[in-house]
């Protein structure tokens, strides 16, 4: 078996002895008989490491590596330049615990600091908090952020990702607001029906930029209804479109929340990822989670901290306003490394690169008789609708080590490409469903 | 540690003055010293009812979160937005730094006069 | 230290994307107006800031780290390796599940092996993080008593000793908390936890060993209480590297668990995260858990539960990190597992053993995995408090303990060795603390300024949150 325990056997039972105790069991004693197991386990033995990096490997291999990819719906396929892995897979920064100690975790809580600006900068908010767990558990927790007493109904755009859409229900099903879905027309939320069902007990609502479909709506026009039944408003956004879209800050969004993935980090399955979240300074002490501020040391030398602590679980209790505490500081760190490997130009250019090839692939694919679902203003995924029954499209691109476009229904497909998408790429796709498309014709 | 002759004082620590028909409540000056460095004030908005023994307020240290109880029954007519920006106020001068002023009282829990609160610390202790 | 904003210079980048052959897309009235200002820095650059701010950190890997309740031991590399593999990397969490079975089967072992560890029946991976566990443990509890169509128990029962996640999570769940004190000899008041239950209890959320380094000799009567009462019993697993492969949670009557992989199963914390909560219960939640579960033999697929709460998080959780998890587990085997905690136990015995002549140990030395000191006699002797000693061992290369946790314990200082650490390590470790009590008597006053070795000194923790700057701003502009 393999083991991390340092002490030999030898040493265990000096160890033991020298607290005056012969067997390890007597460290058991506290424990009542009745409760320890006696029963076979039913573990593996344990492996060697050899043996362990085998089964791994061997497992990691019943995966399909995709080297072609054209989905997103919430989980993209963006370049990472190397220095970030090189960079985030330090021992000091993987092995670290949450800084509570400022004076020995000096570098953990400026990166931190970097990474919070760094988003204030993306989003054109005031304050940003460290992280939550993912883009739909910060949604989620942006809608606890709005309840007043007398407000407790969020509004939800039809148009949001249905994965972030189940888990602010799902947050709303424990605290016990109400969920109302704003139905969408063409694409886009339904702005009569918004208008009517922002009422005086509307906490807040929640819109994407770009939505679900890949579409920019009019958010100004949303912000300003909101705004007037005095509610809040949340804007879920892509961290890369932002660096060439309007901002929620623009927008005069109060809270800007969203899934940080792109910015450098794999797609692993679906984690982990990166909830970011930030907010106008009015919102700021009702963000959740850890936020760093930077203060003075008792020389008057530049100092990070853990700050407002005050909000948080572990001073508040059962009053906080959110029982976040492990965040996803690692995937912050990536985050932040990723945008200073890119820098302004480089972000933007990831996202024009995005976009263009997006809009290409639609052209391509618009040739072949996959219309255009919703004709508008799109920023890297798009709707197709076409008479090839979706599975057979996707089928057919899968023999060839390509991952298409995500299934919505029969008909429809969720397209994505990102600047890791070539011509040629997009040349091949087209080849392939060409012969579909004649095939079922 | 002063504790003024004009003003009344409850168990929970908190001073009230009574203006006419109106109040004013803060903090006393046993319980910023207990609290230490406040660095945020959470308090109510012009309007919202008030019940005597229930929370009102609470008041942030570094590390800690206390609840501030209010001695009357009533509706808030004032607050004192300054202590939003400059929480350090009720350190420096915990009688000057009032919290809010109650109007409409219905209810004034028991109070007690200032050699009375004194002696209720030192037992305390 | 200068910030990443405040280094390099106008126009400096790396050279990361080709040139576009794709026609451009203009967005008009959607374009971003203001300015966007990232830092702008060459390659080299960037390498040597964030090399400085490694050295400017601290993590298991640079040495003793007994954080009591966080489980700090060692993180195997070749974890962190299996982690990498494309095969795991590469996945899109939207792939046809066919071409995604080896994720499956990650799911499929580690919730086996965990499940046995625990004795529940199934386990859910969606959580993030042990909070995020709890939340969503809480939820089961929730929707259980509602199918049943019990709309009265809406109390969760919380010890005074638990960590603050514990009622903050039920809060979130829409439980009003009950608080019950503990008895003098730190273990749930049996008394007060009778009194608490009755019809309106939800449930009740316990660690064992609780948060002192004690197991509660009572659990069965515990759980027994509050079963009657028609409640169910929620285990925060914590603390379970104390009792891995010699006690189960499902044995000791408890019906929802989660698990911090980060702490229990050497997954590393990242400074602060990600970290893994998967949730377990009994046969009968099952039904409630949310995300999907795995089925099938041969070929694996995943299916929602029927009466499902929903989801917690989008996807499949944290998968890279079960994947971490689910190594350990792999090289640990059977008989690692049981060692991994008989060990944990034996480092902290020993260290409390080595201490109690000169701190307080309120509960006694023999503990768990984790014991706590109380250094309010040395703060009514010396004015040295549980936060100097703590920034005294700064000094000398050691992370300090959880301080002034739990609540229940004046001055606390609650230490946590690990198995993973030699008893050199810990050897020194008791001398530096009887340095330190040495140096609390003889010159105190020159603790309430430590640590003066490390890159700062203590940070004005007032100025922070009376005046808080929480972002980059440049001191020419003020923006």
């Amino acid at each position: 078996m393999g083991s991390y325990v340092v002490s030999t056997k030898e040493e265990q039972q000096q160890m033991l002895k020298e607290i005056g105790m012969e067997k390890i069991e007597e460290l058991f004693a506290q424990v009542p008989e009745e409760v320890k197991f006696k029963g076979t386990w039913k573990l593996p033995k344990g492996l060697s490491e050899i043996e362990v990096r085998t089964k791994m490997q061997e497992i990691a291999e019943k995966n399909k590596v995709f080297p072609h990819i054209f989905r997103g719906a919430g989980a993209y396929n963006h370049y990472i330049p190397s220095i970030v892995k090189a960079v985030t897979s330090k021992e000091e920064f993987v092995t670290a615990y949450t800084p509570y100690q400022a004076e020995i975790s000096q570098g953990i809580l400026q990166s931190i600091f970097e990474y919070q600006s760094m988003i204030c900068e993306l989003t054109g908010m005031d304050v940003s908090n460290a992280s939550v767990y993912d883009g739909a558990t910060a949604a989620a927790e942006a809608v606890a952020m709005c309840r007043e007493r007398k407000k407790d109904k969020i509004l939800i755009s039809s148009t949001s990702n249905p994965e972030v859409v189940e888990v602010i229900r799902t947050y709303c099903y424990g605290n016990g607001m109400e969920c109302q879905m704003v139905p969408q027309k063409q694409g886009h939320t339904d702005m009569e029906a918004l208008e009517a069902m922002l009422t005086e007990d509307t906490a807040g609502f929640y819109v994407q930029e770009p939505n679900y479909y890949g579409i920019l709506e009019d958010y100004d026009a949303m912000g300003q209804m909101v705004h007037r039944q005095k509610a809040r408003y949340i804007m879920g956004c892509n961290p890369i479109a932002l660096a060439v879209l309007k901002t929620p800050g623009e927008y005069g969004a109060d809270i800007a929340v969203g899934e940080g993935q792109p910015l450098g980090m794999e797609l692993g399955f679906g984690g982990p990822y990166l909830g970011f979240m930030a907010s106008t300074k009015a919102l700021m002490r009702r963000l959740p989670g850890r936020i760093v501020g930077e203060t003075v040391d008792e020389q008057g030398r530049r100092t990070f901290v853990l700050t407002l602590q005050a909000r948080e679980q572990h001073i508040r209790r059962e009053k906080a306003g959110s029982n976040v505490c492990s965040n996803q500081a690692h995937c912050a760190l990536t985050a932040a490394v990723y945008l200073s490997a890119m820098g302004a130009d480089g972000l933007r250019e990831a996202a024009k690169q995005s976009a263009a090839r997006a809009h290409e692939l639609q052209r391509a694919l618009g040739n072949l008789g996959f219309s255009l679902k919703y004709p508008s203003c799109f920023f890297h995924e798009f709707v197709t609708e076409s008479k090839v029954p979706s599975e057979i499209v996707v089928k057919a691109l899968e023999e060839r080590g390509y991952l298409g476009g995500l299934p919505l229904n029969e008909r429809e497909i969720l397209w994505c490409a990102t600047e890791k998408n070539t011509k040629q790429e997009i040349k091949f796709l087209s080849e392939v469903l060409k012969e579909v498309c004649e095939a079922w014709n | 540690m002063q504790f003024p002759e004009e003003l009344k004082y409850v168990k929970s620590h908190e001073w009230i003055k009574v203006e006419g028909d109106q109040a004013r409540i803060g903090i006393s000056d046993y319980a910023q010293d207990a609290l230490g460095d406040l660095v945020f004030v959470n308090l109510p908005e012009v309007g919202d009812e008030v019940e005597a023994g229930d929370v009102f307020a609470d008041v942030e240290s570094v590390k800690a979160v206390s609840d501030i109880y209010s001695p009357v029954s009533g509706i808030v007519a004032a607050v004192n937005e300054e202590l939003m920006e400059n929480p350090e106020k009720i350190n420096v001068d915990p009688y000057g730094a009032w919290m809010i002023l109650v109007e409409k009282i219905t209810e004034t829990e028991e109070c007690m006069d200032a050699a009375q609160y004194r002696e209720y610390i030192e037992n305390q202790e | 230290m200068e910030l990443i904003f405040e280094k390099g210079a106008e126009g400096r980048h790396l050279s990361i994307l080709p040139s576009c052959d794709a026609e451009q897309v203009e967005f008009g009235e959607f374009s971003r107006q203001t300015e966007l200002r990232l830092p702008q820095v060459s390659e080299n650059e960037l390498s040597r800031h964030y090399t400085q701010l490694a050295e400017r950190s601290y993590g298991v890997n640079n040495g003793f780290y007994p954080l009591g309740s966080c489980t700090m031991k060692y993180n195997p590399k070749v974890n962190e390796e299996a982690a990498s593999f494309d095969g795991f990397t590469h996945i899109h969490p939207l792939q046809p599940e066919h071409t995604a079975q080896g994720c499956l089967e990650v799911f499929r072992l580690a919730e086996e092996a965990l499940c046995e560890i625990t004795g529940m029946d199934a386990m859910t991976f969606q959580p993030a993080a042990g909070a995020h566990g709890e939340f969503t443990g809480l939820l089961l509890i929730k929707a259980y008593h509602e199918k049943r169509g019990d709309s009265r128990r809406k109390k969760i029962i919380v010890p005074d000793s638990a960590h603050g996640t514990n009622p903050a999570s039920a809060a979130m769940a829409g439980f009003e908390i009950v608080n019950i004190p503990s008895a003098p000899d730190g273990c749930v008041d049996l008394e007060s936890l009778h009194k608490a239950v009755g019809e309106d209890t939800a449930g009740l959320m316990l660690t064992n060993p609780n948060t002192i380094g004690l197991f509660d000799k009572n659990i069965l009567e515990i759980t027994r209480i509050v079963h009657e009462a028609g409640g169910l019993n929620y285990y925060d697993g914590a603390n379970l590297n104390a009792v891995m492969g010699l006690v189960r949670p499902g044995d000791m009557g408890f019906d929802v668990v989660h698990l911090n992989l980060h702490k229990t199963f050497s997954t590393p914390h990242g400074g602060g995260g990600p970290g893994s909560g998967p949730v377990g219960c009994k046969d009968f939640l099952e039904q409630f858990l949310p995300g999907k579960q795995v089925c099938g033999e041969d070929r694996l697929v995943s299916e929602k539960p029927d009466c499902s709460v929903g989801s917690v998080k989008a996807f499949n959780g944290n998968f890279l990190v079960v994947v971490k998890a689910l190594a350990y587990i792999l090289t640990l085997g059977n008989d690692g597992i049981q060692e991994a905690s008989q060990n944990a136990v034996l480092n902290a015995n020993y260290m409390a053993k080595k201490l109690e002549h000169i701190y307080d140990l309120p509960y006694g030395s023999h503990c768990m995995h984790e014991f706590v000191m109380s250094l309010e006699k040395l703060k009514q002797e010396t004015k040295v408090s549980a936060m100097d000693v703590a920034k005294g061992l700064l000094d000398y290369g050691i992370h300090p303990p959880t301080m002034y946790f739990p609540l229940i314990v004046h001055e606390a200082l609650m230490v946590e060795p690990t198995e993973t650490e030699s008893r050199e390590t810990l050897d020194h470790a008791v001398k530096v603390f009887e340095k330190l009590w040495e140096q609390a008597r003889q010159d105190g006053e020159k603790l309430h300024h430590a640590p003066v070795h490390a890159a700062v000194g203590r940070p004005d923790e007032v100025r922070a949150a009376r005046q808080p700057v929480l972002r980059y701003q440049d001191s020419q502009t003020g923006k």
